[in-house]
């Protein structure tokens, strides 16, 4: 028989130490997700700018960077991190750290690749236009190209969003306390894998569709001529 | 037919006088296609070069290089006083004394009309937004679309995104305006609209290089006409010459088949 007891019973611990990360374990799928989101973004517009650099010197270590990260799983990327980096520097680096430091070096070489696709959807006349009134490329990029490139990359970028959001799930291997590993902790005295891990995946359902639908208002519309 | 000159500065006074515009013997290839061969060219201030030819014979190309857009192998290239032709010359600097109008318009779909017309000036000139934006308003009214001003490009007919796109580029107060095929994207009953504006804008003593089919502008308006095949300025002459008798067989023939239908 399905108990839905056990959730309410443990609703505190899952999700303001779980979801959230305010608790005495630190942690939190959020505290993860939304650093791990902006900092990737921004190192991949960075990451997606080098890529389309005129200086090979630039381009091709941006190019082995994307090729490198989007080759290997995620979980490797996080255990290089967890007992790879500890050795290597001699210092114990926490979990949250590990697990950001991973997220936002692996997601980046993804969001480098959406912002390179989305400048390169930008037609060339409008670079063109922008030179010829004088603009330097600097200021074409910030100007004329960067804010038509970011509408269209909105539903690739969203997707992105989603994937790694869900994928913070992940962090629970090195012990770090989100959502997933508060309903591991719960179950592990409960005994109730059923109703737990549904009720976890309500909540990665219900927040991956809020960003979903939130994004929508912002997809470029088809424009008429 | 009413003078459209808004603003109180004479036009085509900001470049030098004489010759502003000069190809010496300039070649550039496209890998190994020889698009423009041994090009010598003068363009005086405050003339007007109508530049034709069948496709594929470097006409685009030719006024493309004037503001650098494209790069040239060998040879030397003068525009405004300057030979920027060679390494280092200041592209934004001399694209900001060029204007260019181009065949699909490229004007920003993101920005209003009064935006588009105003970057340029804020951006590159640091001009202010009061300046820019009366300067802008009155360029409307140059190409008498002045209720357009907060629409976004997506909102208008071709050949007010042409008037448009012609105004964008007069807000830098150009010496050279470059127009390269400026109707051949436009449905019939828009065109003259935009020639009308250009030719206002030669009356006021512009200096104008225009790569079209037009050839009823190219006889009304135009000092010399400029006939390019195969990348080799194979002809030049006033229009009147031009028409009446031209001396290249390829530019008769080719005069033969735009001018019979």
């Amino acid at each position: 028989m399905l108990d839905f007891g056990v959730v309410l019973k443990n609703l505190g611990f899952l999700l303001v130490q779980g979801f959230l990360g305010l608790g005495a374990f630190g942690g939190g799928t959020l505290a993860l997700a939304v650093p791990a989101i902006a900092l990737g973004f921004l190192l991949g517009i960075f990451i997606g700018l080098a890529r389309l650099a005129r200086s090979p010197l630039v381009r091709l270590p941006a190019a082995a960077y994307v090729e490198l990260f989007r080759g290997v799983p995620l979980v490797m990327v996080i255990f290089w991190m967890w007992f790879v980096i500890p050795q290597l520097l001699r210092l114990p680096i926490p979990e949250y750290g590990v697990a950001l430091t991973a997220f936002v070096i692996f997601e980046a070489a993804y969001f480098g690749e959406i912002v390179r696709a989305g400048i390169q959807s930008v037609p060339r006349g409008q670079v063109e236009a922008a030179a010829s009134i004088g603009l330097t490329r600097a200021q074409a990029m910030l100007w004329v190209v960067l804010p038509q490139a970011l509408r269209n990359m909105v539903p690739s970028l969203v997707t992105q969003m989603i994937v790694l959001f869900k994928d913070t799930s992940l962090a629970s291997i090195i012990g770090y306390v989100d959502l997933t590993k508060a309903a591991q902790i719960v179950n592990n005295r409960e005994i109730r894998p059923f109703e737990l891990y549904l009720f976890i995946a309500l909540v990665y359902w219900a927040c991956a569709y809020s960003m979903s639908r939130f994004a929508r208002r912002f997809e470029p519309r088809p424009q008429g001529a | 037919m009413e003078t459209r000159l808004a603003d109180g500065q004479p036009p085509g006074t900001s470049g030098p006088r004489g010759t502003v515009i000069e190809f010496k013997a300039v070649n550039k290839w496209f890998g190994c296609l020889h698009v423009l061969c041994d090009i010598g060219l003068a363009v005086q201030a405050g003339e007007v070069v109508v530049v034709c030819g069948p496709s594929g014979s470097g006409k685009s190309t030719l006024i493309r290089c004037v503001n650098g857009l494209e790069p040239i192998q060998s040879g030397e290239l003068h525009v405004l006083g300057e030979c920027i032709s060679r390494a280092g010359a200041d592209m934004p600097l001399l694209r900001s004394r060029v204007g260019m109008v181009f065949q699909s318009f490229n004007l920003f779909p993101h920005m209003t009309v009064l935006e588009n017309i105003m970057l340029g000036p804020i951006k590159v000139k640091k001009a202010s937004r009061g300046e820019a934006e009366s300067a802008a308003r009155g360029l409307l009214e140059r190409v008498q679309i002045p209720d357009k001003a907060s629409a976004y490009p997506a909102n208008l007919s071709g050949g007010q995104q042409q008037r448009v796109a012609i105004a964008r580029a007069l807000a830098m107060q150009p010496g050279i305006m470059l127009f390269d095929e400026p109707t051949s994207a436009l449905d019939p009953e828009m065109i003259n609209e935009v020639l009308d504006v250009m030719t206002d804008l030669a009356r006021d003593g512009m200096t104008m290089m225009v790569v079209t089919h037009e050839m009823g502008f190219a006889k009304r308006v135009a000092d010399r006409v400029v006939f390019m095949d195969g990348g080799q300025v194979i002809e030049e002459a006033p229009p009147g010459a031009f028409f009446a008798a031209a001396q290249s067989d390829r530019a008769r023939e080719f005069l033969s088949k735009i001018l019979t239908h």
